[in-house]
């Protein structure tokens, strides 16, 4: 259940008269305002509003990236938002797995170096980090592109293998900024085929900001952030299935 | 180490400018340790001085010269063990490229006063016997492929011109690697009978040993008082002052080549930081996604000292190599004008030490930049 009134009691994300304030040229900018957020575990959450609504600054917060003015953000029981710096480094790795509209992946690395970059701070030994690796890749549908580089990879594919990344240490939610937001059509369906995938088959949380009300009306739930709130919108009665609506 | 495929990548990631970068390392490794090897030559009198031997000169300068006769006076102040005397003969072999020094020796005294100079006796008996005989350093027999039995034209600059004759008789070894195999030896008796009479009966410096170190102050101090007030006042030190004052006369050699080599180094680490801050600059959306997913602010920290630390390890090792293979040559090339050139496993260790000193230094600032990077702020700039 996601619900914007603050009053959930066992959610796996707690929001809570959550503000952010800006200071940009010396004007302040009161960017989110008393916001309140409750988003249960399987959940597939898409945020919307118009440029400059906070729906970055949101994410930013969400994922610990960022620490508000003032309010509170539980997860799993855990409040992140008087975490110090350290800690929150710690509780992202073990909790939140990061998707950017412009895949971010190290030209460097292949696929499978990518993919492994956040098992390299568990303890997994090089075996088990193999294993879970392909788990990943074979999900997103690339377990026969590990060696190729982002160079040699489709706008498509190299947001696979950030999908891959974010999932690799199965982390509590992820967090999607604009994830179709520089690919075609038809790669966005595809990843957006595979996010609901990912919510329905494996159960993840979902967090997704989208500009795009085709991308939107994938989640179950669509907030729209205006003025500094959220606000309700669409809910979509039907479950997900996967490969869902095109 | 599970980070090391990172650091690995991140540093191919640009060939020509690493290529580059470890070239300036290994060039500046080198000029360290040519430069190290020459300052080591200059000192290395004062270091290979004995602990017991003074040198006497005439107060005015080396080149203003002493009576013989105040040989025996010398040998009368307590505490003088044994004395020899040289001249500096300065001549030429064939061309004044092919420097070596000559040395007019006492032939009764000279190995008893400088005993790390070792010459087989039948060697040395035969250039005793011999009047236009000389004991040739191991060095400048290799040098010009002389050999025993050699005759040798020296044309000398100072006393009167002309070419002197000499037999070689044999060759002296040092004792130690850094002792200098580079001298010629001729007699005495051969120099003093043949040089101007305004030069006769004239020794340019004394060389004394002494029964007990701890009183060198004091019989430098009693030689110098016998003779003040005399028309060949002299001044004595021992031997390592005296060493140290020579290389004086060059100039302040040990301040120059320090002062190159501190320039070298600090360039060295204002290019090498440049190029690592360039290098994080341009990877800061890669460094802030590190962060984003759990990267702690010391593992990427880490990773860029991991990189300027391994160009620094290259580079060095690459320059010091450079330098092992390359300092025989040069010091071949320098004709002798230098004593022996050592590139010693000190000096080795201290390049390396301050090429990996200056790798991490060059990397701190930049990585401390990537460290307090915010990812928010790094990501809203992607």
């Amino acid at each position: 259940m996601v619900n914007v009134e603050g009053n959930g009691k066992s959610s796996l994300i707690q929001v809570r008269d959550l503000d952010k304030k800006y200071k940009r040229g010396g004007e302040e900018i009161h960017v989110l305002q008393g916001l309140n957020l409750d988003v249960d575990k399987g959940e597939f959450v898409a945020f919307m509003g118009p440029s400059g609504s906070g729906k970055t600054t949101l994410l930013n917060l969400l994922g610990g990236l960022d620490v508000p003015t003032r309010g509170s953000i539980t997860v799993s029981g855990d409040e992140i938002t008087h975490m110090s710096g350290s800690k929150l480094t710690e509780w992202r790795a073990r909790h939140v797995g990061f998707i950017f509209q412009i895949y971010n992946l190290i030209p460097v690395l292949n696929a499978f170096q990518n993919v492994e970059l956040p098992l390299l701070l568990t303890k997994l030994s090089k075996s088990e980090r193999l294993n879970h690796v392909e788990t990943a890749l074979s999900i997103v549908g690339l377990a026969d592109r590990m060696k190729h580089f982002p160079r040699q990879l489709s706008g498509g594919q190299e947001q696979r293998v950030a999908i891959a990344r974010a999932i690799v240490a199965d982390p509590t939610f992820l967090l999607c900024d604009e994830p179709t937001g520089d690919l075609d059509r038809k790669s966005a369906d595809e990843i957006m085929a595979l996010m609901e995938e990912l919510v329905a088959r494996h159960h993840k949380t979902v967090l997704m900001v989208t500009h795009d009300p085709l991308v939107a009306a994938r989640a179950q739930t669509t907030l729209h952030l205006e003025k500094g709130v959220l606000v309700e919108g669409h809910k979509r009665p039907q479950p997900i299935m996967a490969g869902g609506i095109a | 180490m599970k980070f090391t495929g990172l650091i690995l990548a991140n540093l191919l990631r640009k060939k020509i400018r690493l290529a580059l970068t470890i070239g300036s390392f290994a060039v500046a490794l080198f000029l360290f340790a040519f430069l190290g090897v020459v300052r080591d030559a200059f000192g290395r009198g004062a270091d290979v001085a004995g602990a017991d031997r003074l040198v006497i000169i005439n107060r005015t300068s080396i080149i203003n010269p002493i009576p013989l006769s105040y040989r025996d006076k010398i040998l009368r102040i307590p505490g003088v063990k044994v004395i020899t005397h040289n001249n500096w003969f300065g001549g030429v072999y064939k061309d004044e490229k092919n420097f070596f020094p000559q040395f007019v020796i006492d032939p009764e005294n000279q190995r008893q006063v400088f005993p790390e100079f070792t010459v087989p006796d039948d060697q040395w008996n035969k250039f005793l016997a011999d009047r236009e005989g000389a004991i040739v350093g191991a060095r400048t027999m290799d040098r010009f492929q002389w050999k025993i039995g050699d005759r040798i034209p020296i044309k000398t600059t100072i006393f009167g011109g002309g070419a002197w004759e000499f037999n070689i008789d044999g060759v002296y070894h040092g004792k130690l690697a850094q002792d200098d195999e580079t001298q010629f030896w001729l007699q005495w008796d051969y120099f003093e009978e043949r040089v101007p009479e305004r030069v006769k009966g004239n020794v340019g410096w004394y060389v004394l040993r002494v029964n007990d170190p701890d009183q060198s102050p004091r019989v430098a101090k009693a030689i110098d008082a016998e003779f003040a007030n005399s028309p060949y006042e002299t001044k004595t030190e021992t031997e390592s002052a005296f060493a140290a004052g020579w290389v004086k006369q060059f100039g302040n050699i040990q301040f120059l080549i320090v002062t190159i080599g501190a320039v070298v180094f600090f360039t060295l680490l204002l290019v090498t930081g440049n190029t690592m801050a360039i290098s994080v600059r341009e990877r800061t959306p890669e460094l802030a996604i590190l962060k984003a997913i759990g990267f702690s602010d010391r593992s990427v920290l880490f990773f860029v000292l991991g990189e300027s630390f391994a160009i620094a390890l290259v580079g060095g090792v690459l320059g010091l190599l450079l330098a092992v293979g390359l300092v025989p040559v040069l010091a071949n090339a320098l004709n002798g004008m230098l004593p022996v050139l050592i590139l010693s496993p000190a000096l080795i260790a201290f390049g390396l030490l301050t090429a990996l000193i200056v790798g991490i230094a060059s990397g701190i600032l930049p990585g401390i930049g990537a460290m307090r990077m915010r990812v928010v702020n790094a990501l809203r700039r992607v």
